[in-house]
């Protein structure tokens, strides 16, 4: 390993948005069959289409620094994704991205301010909350294992790791919580059982998240 | 299980480009009633935008044809923003239709209660106002199988959806202004309610595979209209027994009362055989009937449907003067005319 505090940047970024397009890619289908049993079907086919776009934004529009990737990425995915999750991860980027002005490079703790601002997003478009069974329960102990390992000292390749860790463990807690938000909670008591494809997507997106900065 | 639930047979060509191509056939079908712009996807009437006429905007995936690009047109619809199969358009999509739909008089959007199309209305409507464009959003939530509680995100928006685009179309074409189309269309939301149900699952082209498994015994009752399973599974039964079940629980959310005229529509999910749609029409009519509330007006047919799931649903709106008054003034669109 070298330097504990090697700042990662637009590369990583970069890295990471061409990773979630593989990863959303390869995860279509699971992501569909998740939806087809608590929701309509469509969510890993919105998350493809909306990241095969932004690949195709970002090169055909190379962008200048971090900020302008991200903001691109949300503008794509609001134009392209539709759903619940269009203008949710959507806002999850435009947030993103805004924390990133000026930066540019991301040291830890600009890593952790990029996803404290985007979940903080999902939260405010969507105004759901913990254990509603939606992608929040993905992302917010994503976030605080991440503020934990920040506090802790670690590097952003950890800290990722260990919010990509807390994301899973979020994403398999959702199976048994009956929806409260989203197509989910017209099923009522029918959605225990199942896991959340939103919180599954936001998962795959912290693990790529991880192993683009480690790269 | 069917086998018709295993596999994809559809008549289309790539999954991926049936709802362009479907409005691409809508274009040449209907170029005297509406244009269809393809990017961003939006449909709008012919004539449009109609100076000094408020506009109506409605929107939501594709997949429940003739709803909704099939109500643009005179008496109804200025503007239809189709998403993706049962995913709801997107805000540059609804931004762009609100722009050609707008006639001066601002435009009111009527959005189905699910989460995407509220988050994305919401975000239109944004944009929209920031350009100064007067955007009013009603929404549609009539569908009594879901509990309306802190712990859902509401009662779906169904089948008041074409009540409402219809008598809110006339009421901007007799040239309302859009704060008096709003409270028109709060009022046609609060006094309907819906159910539906389904006999077969339905296939999304892009996914390829039903939405659900169902027995060759068994029904989903409750659904709404995304192929979604319902909110429980029962065993087939008689059609009088299924309607007398459904007809129940449409009267007791209202509840509708004796003494009352209604608006009545009996909608097919997409695969449902008229003659079936009649006989229900013919077991909720004598159910009404002893109940002392009379069908005063009728839709039966497939008007909001489920790709080609096999199932319906029904709407009570119940009626006044006004609003009998507004539904038979004269309508001209692809999927709903008379009068003209
Ligand atoms: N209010 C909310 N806040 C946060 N996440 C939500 C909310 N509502 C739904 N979600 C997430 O969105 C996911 C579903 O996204 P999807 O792309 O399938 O949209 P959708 O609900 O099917 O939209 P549409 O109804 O327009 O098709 C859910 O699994 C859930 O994690
Ligand atoms: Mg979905």
């Amino acid at each position: 390993m070298g330097p504990l505090s090697m700042a990662g940047g637009k590369r990583e970024v970069l890295h990471w948005l061409d990773l979630l397009q593989q990863v959303y890619a390869a995860n279509r289908a699971w992501l569909t069959e998740l939806d087809s049993a608590i929701g309509d079907a469509d969510h890993g086919i919105n998350m493809d289409r909306g990241f095969i776009a932004v690949q195709a934004e970002l090169a055909a529009h190379p962008p200048a620094d971090i900020r302008s990737a991200l903001q691109a990425a949300a503008a794509t995915l609001i134009r392209h994704v539709g759903g619940a999750a269009g203008p949710l991860y959507g806002t999850f980027f435009l947030r993103a991205a805004a924390a990133c002005a000026g930066k540019p490079e991301l040291e830890a703790g600009d890593v952790v301010a990029l996803f404290q601002a985007g979940t903080q997003g999902v939260c405010e478009r969507g105004k759901a909350a913990a254990g509603d069974k939606t992608m929040l329960d993905a992302l917010l102990p994503a976030l605080e294992a991440m503020r934990q390992a920040l506090a802790e000292g670690t590097g952003s390749v950890e800290i990722l790791d260990r919010a990509a860790a807390a994301a899973e463990a979020g994403m398999r807690a959702t199976i048994p919580i009956q929806a409260r938000k989203g197509r989910a909670s017209y099923l009522g008591p029918r959605s225990i059982g199942h896991q959340d494809p939103g919180a599954t997507s936001a998962f795959l997106m912290l693990r790529a998240a991880a192993e683009a900065w480690r790269a | 299980m069917l086998g018709s639930q295993l596999e994809m047979k559809k008549l289309i060509n790539d999954p991926l480009d049936a709802p362009a191509e479907f409005l691409a056939g809508l274009a040449l079908a209907h170029s005297d009633l509406l244009r269809v712009s393809l990017d961003p996807v939006y449909v709008v009437r012919a004539d449009a935008p109609v100076p000094g006429k408020a506009g109506l905007l409605s929107g939501g995936g594709s997949g429940h044809e003739p709803m909704h690009a099939g109500f643009v047109g005179r008496g109804m619809l200025d503007a239809a923003c189709p998403g993706a199969v049962f995913t709801s358009p997107t805000p540059d999509q609804i931004q762009a239709a609100t722009r050609a739909a707008n006639g001066g008089a601002g435009v009111l959007h009527i959005v189905k209660n699910y989460t995407g199309d509220i988050l994305n209305f919401e975000m239109a409507a944004e944009l929209c106002q920031a350009e100064g464009i007067d955007v009013r959003a009603v929404v549609i939530n009539d569908d009594v199988a879901v509990e309306d509680s802190l712990y859902t995100a509401g009662r779906r928006g169904v089948g008041a959806t074409v009540l409402a685009e219809k008598i809110c179309g006339a009421a901007a074409e007799r040239g309302y202004p859009l704060a008096e189309i709003e409270t028109l269309c709060r009022k046609v939301n609060r006094r309907a309610r819906s159910v539906g149900m389904a006999l077969t699952p339905c296939t999304v082209p892009a996914a390829g595979k039903a939405t659900f498994e169902l027995a060759e015994d068994e029904i989903e009752m409750g659904i709404g209209i995304h192929g979604e399973p319902g909110r429980e599974r029962l065993p087939l039964l008689p059609a009088a027994e299924l309607i007398a079940r459904m007809a129940g629980m449409v009267v007791a959310d209202l509840p509708f009362r004796s003494g009352d005229q209604v608006i009545a529509m009996v909608n097919g999910m997409g695969g449902t055989p008229l003659m079936e749609l009649y006989i229900v029409y013919r077991e909720l009519h004598h159910i009404l009937e002893g109940l002392g509330i009379r069908i005063a007006r009728r839709l039966v047919g497939n008007y909001i449907t489920s790709l080609e799931m096999a199932g319906c649903s029904l709407t009570l709106l119940q009626a006044d003067d006004e609003l009998l008054s507004l539904w038979d003034d004269p309508v001209l669109t692809a999927g709903l005319r008379w009068g003209l």
